[in-house]
């Protein structure tokens, strides 16, 4: 399975990533050999495995319904590139 | 002579007797920065005003005759992703030069209440992505036993920096061999707890399944006061095991008779410099003379690790670090609406090593993809698991080297992803399977530190502990590098 | 619509009704001022982990249940990601193959006719924050106090075939989980949302049509109004020999008509993958049995029962049931010892009647079921009309007191003491003699007068039925 230079394209606009068309041409050529050396996964029958997502036997964990105060509104904002009236502020979703 | 060459015990007995203050070893660690970081840039930020502060305390404490913490007064370098409220966090990225976190990382909690005194930020490469500090979007850090090598990564600068005597001690995050191939290839202790072991509440996230945060120390003792801090459940983190913690200095007991240690052929063939695997040969062969039992086994899957993890830690690593989007925190650069500030944040806020591996996570996960990647890297990861659960119905640790080569140059495979990747082949298995391991110095080849890996069964870092302190006490403390022309 | 067969299927989030948020323990509560219930967990921080409210599976669980789903043995999370300003994380954690309950289904009455809706799935997930319109630019501000509400999100089967079965459908899925307690469904406060998907095809044909979703419905008459409008869309489309296109339609509710949001190509790849920061979920049969047992009597049983138990007819048993707060209220009165078709009649026709015409809920007014049901025995046991029991009704809704009192205070006590009667009586029979002479001539009409000018006197507290047969005897003498 090799990506191409437009599926590239694709993957970066999905990870809101704007690609030069230089670092285009360098990720198609470096995923590809990356990619090329995962296919080397296809050596092994993994039909009866079952796929790990947690390493730790643990289920069930939980906190309970109760409030905790929450962060100072000011605290909240301290990091906000940009805010107004207290929210942060965005950019118009569309143009 | 440093006062950090002295062991925790002896500076503990000397502060108890008012011969040396808070303040002394906070000063030590000023005065060594302002020596050596120049030549090796261990540090992104040091916190000096926050340091004197905090030793002033803590002496006003002491000096009314309080209790002293278990890591009372000793100076602490922090891994850049572990965040500390008000202190920047910059995960060695532009995009979070500015970011000041508005909460600490459970680990900084429990150090605060131990008593150490966070010294300042150390280096690493960006979001954790790397194996030689190269990554870094402020500066490489160099490594102490020679400026023209790289550190490794990506807790470079906790290893740098403990090894240079910049720090007592420092704490480190590894993901994929981040803590045990810089400790490695700067000739110091690391550990990587047991997944689970040591809470990740407030480590900045890389790969979560795989993520855990552990010390950097100069011996396996002073580790194993550091694990015994910062271990535990904690109700922030879900993932963190509800399992007791034992105490782990007692397990350091000097005796490895009759243990049972395998040595991995996978991990010792071809691909390990021979330098290399001479310098662990004859540390194996020392655990035989000290009374262990040593067998040949088979990780059969191993080489099979690095695929499995560069497909796993993309695909996680690409969802987490999709919250680096200008809204909240960070470093917003203007775009003309909302999708085109998002594209301009974090294009030109992530440096190429992340992006690339955005990419890789975002195909791998993407429609069409993920039965055939992650989801095959995720049943791999079983089948590497139970590679290691065989081995240890009858084995109580694994050695082998920490890294196939010493530290390589700077700049001499940064180009070269797959090259970088197959640094951390040894370690990587050990993620998968979310075990404990250690890495600690076992002699120099060419000059450089050679790295001696153990591994352990889960939760069991006391047997870790207990074979890698055997092994130092046998054969002597790692020396101090000499940086810059200069020795301590 | 006779050539062609319309197809609906809903998607439905409803807030659950914790008092925390569902991986933190910020406040749900509705209306702070923006950013005053968030914290560096629903605000997605770097190095934040979520921690699982048990409360909000609960809940999930007792949704699921009371919608006739099956509930997981093993459940889990899984991140869906997107980039948005109001999706902190850039993705949702949600649940994507695992979900707590799915094969449920609702009965619904549509026409008189009743009909068994499939559904699909239920899963458990976090909400989105809120962006609101910038006053000096033309962005937008996010408030976050919202991200991280608890939800789920109920699909149905594409088992609905007409707008007015699916307003149907909506209605009775909010009144179930409104019985379940575990939200309080206000769909403008945003606590119950709904996406519509929306096809036609031939009659007879097996394959489904293209359809289009359609986002953005705020009231259930939107719903039903939209899905007119789209189901009359591609039906011209389809006339005119057209092909639909797939797509995502935004409700203009001011301009009646749907407008384009997204195409198919534009579609999402949400790229979900188990979420590694939280553990699985299982759950066992003491689990299921405990939140079984907190279930209350649900909608369907309780109409049953009102028909049977109480012998109700259909209609004012379905009034009833339609709010869990009045079948509550009902019930308590009769328990309480009013007749249950007296109390049944009074809610539905002067309670209800009331509450419609003043805006007002249940929990607003100053009548307790307790005043009520004495107000019914006032009536049976002849203290008090028919007619004055409205004035005291009146009276209890304005004032809360007890009817027993008002009536004593207000001198509306109804006479029914014979001699008193008679008393009067003879006055208005000597005062009428021509009347007299014309029932006895067999005028009946002549009756009622009399019956009247009676009750005239004695200011409507006689008892009309008394006097009635009180004149009768005196005449028949």
């Amino acid at each position: 399975m090799a990506i191409s230079k437009a599926e590239v394209y694709k993957v970066a606009a999905l990870a809101r990533l704007k690609l030069s068309e230089q670092e285009a041409d360098q990720f198609t050529s470096q995923l590809n050999d990356i990619l090329e050396f995962a296919n080397k996964l296809n050596e092994l029958d993994t039909e009866n495995v079952q796929p790990t997502s947690h390493v730790l036997p643990i289920h069930n964990v939980f906190r309970e319904d109760e409030v905790r105060s929450s962060t100072d509104r000011d605290k909240a904002l301290k990091n906000a590139p940009e805010q107004q009236d207290h929210m942060f502020y965005v950019p118009a979703v569309f143009e | 002579m440093s006062l950090f060459n002295d062991s925790l015990k002896g500076l503990h007995k000397r502060l108890a007797k008012r011969e040396i203050t808070a303040s002394d070893l906070v000063n030590e660690s000023l005065r060594r920065i302002v020596e050596v970081d120049s030549h090796i840039k261990a540090f992104i930020k040091v916190d000096e005003e926050g340091a004197r502060q905090r030793a002033r305390e803590l002496d006003e404490k002491l000096a009314s005759g309080a209790e002293r913490g278990f890591l009372a007064a000793l100076p602490a370098g922090i891994k850049d992703n572990i965040c500390i409220e008000g202190m920047t966090t910059t995960c060695g990225s532009q995009l979070l030069s500015n970011y000041e976190p508005i909460y600490s990382a459970t680990v900084m909690h429990k150090l605060a209440q131990a008593e150490a005194i966070t010294m300042g930020k150390l280096n690493m490469d960006e979001f954790a992505m790397g194996s030689s500090t190269e990554n870094s979007s402020y500066h490489p850090t160099r490594n102490p036993w020679n400026p023209e090598k790289v550190p490794g990564g990506s807790s470079g600068g906790s290893a740098a920096s403990v090894a240079a005597r910049e720090v007592y001690f420092s704490l480190g995050s590894d993901t994929g061999g981040s803590i045990r191939q810089p400790a490695a290839f700067c000739g110091v202790v690391g550990l990587k707890p047991t997944y689970g072991r040591v809470s990740r509440y407030g480590l900045v996230a890389f790969a979560s399944s795989l993520d855990q945060i552990g010390p950097l120390t100069k011996n396996v003792e002073d580790t194993a006061y550091v694990l015994q801090v910062i271990s535990g459940h904690d109700a922030c983190d879900s993932t963190s095991a509800n399992v007791e913690v034992p105490d782990y200095l007692s397990a350091l007991t000097g005796e490895i008779k009759g243990m049972r240690i395998a040595v991995a052929k996978e991990m010792m063939g071809e691909g390990i410099d021979p330098s290399v695997r001479e310098r662990v040969q004859e540390a194996i062969v020392k655990l035989e003379q000290m009374g262990a039992y040593v067998e040949e086994v088979s990780l059969p899957h191993t080489e099979y690790a690095v695929p499995a993890y560069y497909l796993i830690a993309p695909a996680e690593a690409s969802s987490n670090l999709a919250r680096y989007d200008g809204v909240r925190y960070g470093v917003r650069k203007e775009g003309k609406n909302l999708v085109d500030m998002y594209l301009e944040t974090r294009s030109q806020g992530f440096g190429p090593e992340v992006k690339r591996r955005i990419m890789l996570g975002t195909y791998a996960l993407s429609s069409g993809y993920y039965d055939a990647y992650y989801l095959k890297a995720q049943k791999v990861r079983t089948l590497i698991r139970q590679d290691f659960d065989k081995v240890f119905e009858q084995f109580d640790v694994i050695v082998g080297p920490t890294t196939p080569t010493t530290a390589f140059g700077i700049g001499e495979i940064v180009n070269d992803p797959l090259t970088m990747y197959m640094n951390d082949i040894l370690t990587i298995p050990v993620n998968l399977a979310g075990l404990p391991a250690i890495s600690i110095p076992c002699g120099l080849a060419e000059g450089m530190p050679v790295g001696l890996q153990i591994i352990g069964k889960p939760f069991d870092e006391s047997t870790v502990l207990r074979v890698a302190h055997a092994y130092e006490q046998e054969t002597g403390p790692m020396p101090a590098p000499m940086v810059g022309g200069k020795t301590e | 619509m006779s050539q062609y067969e319309t197809v609906i299927g809903l998607e439905v989030h409803v807030e659950l009704f914790t008092k925390t948020k569902i991986f933190c323990g910020c406040s749900t509560e509705f209306g702070a001022p923006p950013n005053t219930h968030t914290c560096p967990v629903c605000l997605g921080h770097p190095g934040v982990l979520p921690v699982l409210n048990r409360q909000a599976v609960n809940y999930a669980m007792k949704a699921a249940m009371a919608l006739n789903c099956e509930i997981a043995e093993y459940s889990k999370f899984d991140r869906k990601n997107y980039f948005y300003p109001d999706l902190p994380k850039a993705y949702q954690i949600s649940q994507y193959d695992q979900p707590i309950g799915k094969n449920g289904w609702i009965e619904i009455e549509v026409d008189g006719e009743k009909k068994r809706i499939g559904i699909t799935r239920l899963h458990l997930e976090e909400d989105a924050g809120k962006l609101n319109h910038s006053e000096h630019g033309d962005g937008s501000l996010v408030d976050f106090n919202r991200v991280g509400v608890p939800l789920i999100e109920i699909v149905s089967e594409p088992d609905l075939r007409s707008p007015a079965e699916a307003r149907a459908y909506l209605e009775k899925l909010k009144m179930i989980i409104q019985y379940t307690g575990v939200s309080d469904v206000k769909m403008e406060e945003g606590s119950l949302r709904c996406d519509a998907n929306i096809s036609l095809r031939p009659v007879g044909q097996k394959e489904f049509g293209t359809k289009t979703e359609m986002k953005n419905l705020n009231s259930f008459r939107n719903v039903e109004k939209a899905l007119e409008y789209e189901q009359k869309r591609q039906k011209e489309i389809l006339d005119r020999g057209d092909v639909v296109v797939q797509q995502t339609l935004r409700w203009l509710e001011q301009e009646n008509r749907t407008k384009t949001m997204r195409s198919k190509e534009e579609a999402h790849d949400y790229r979900y993958f188990p979420e590694p920061d939280l553990v699985t979920l299982y759950i066992d049969e003491a689990w299921k049995e405990k939140v079984r047992a907190s279930i209350p009597e649900l909608p369907d049983a309780r109409m049953a029962r009102y028909q049977k138990e109480f012998g109700l007819n259909h209609y004012d048993a379905s009034i009833l049931i339609s709010s869990k707060a009045v079948a509550d209220f009902y019930e308590e009165t009769v328990m309480k010892k009013a007749d249950p078709k007296l109390a049944a009649n009074w809610i539905v026709t002067e309670l209800l009647g009331y509450l419609n015409q003043e805006d007002k809920e249940l929990n607003e007014i100053k009548m307790e079921p307790a005043h009520l049901a004495e107000m019914i025995r006032l009536i049976q046991n002849g203290t008090i009309s028919s007619k004055i029991a409205k004035k005291v009704f009146k009276e209890i809704l304005n004032t809360g007191k007890n009817p027993q009192k008002i009536v004593e205070e207000k001198g509306w006590v109804q006479i029914s003491d014979e001699g008193q009667l008679k008393e009067e009586i003879a006055k208005v029979l000597a005062a009428n003699r021509q009347s007299v002479e014309d029932f006895k001539n067999g005028k009946d009409r002549a009756l009622g007068f009399l019956v009247g000018q009676v009750m005239k006197a004695t200011r409507g507290k006689a008892n009309p039925k008394l006097v009635n047969q009180l004149i009768l005897e005196q005449i028949n003498q």
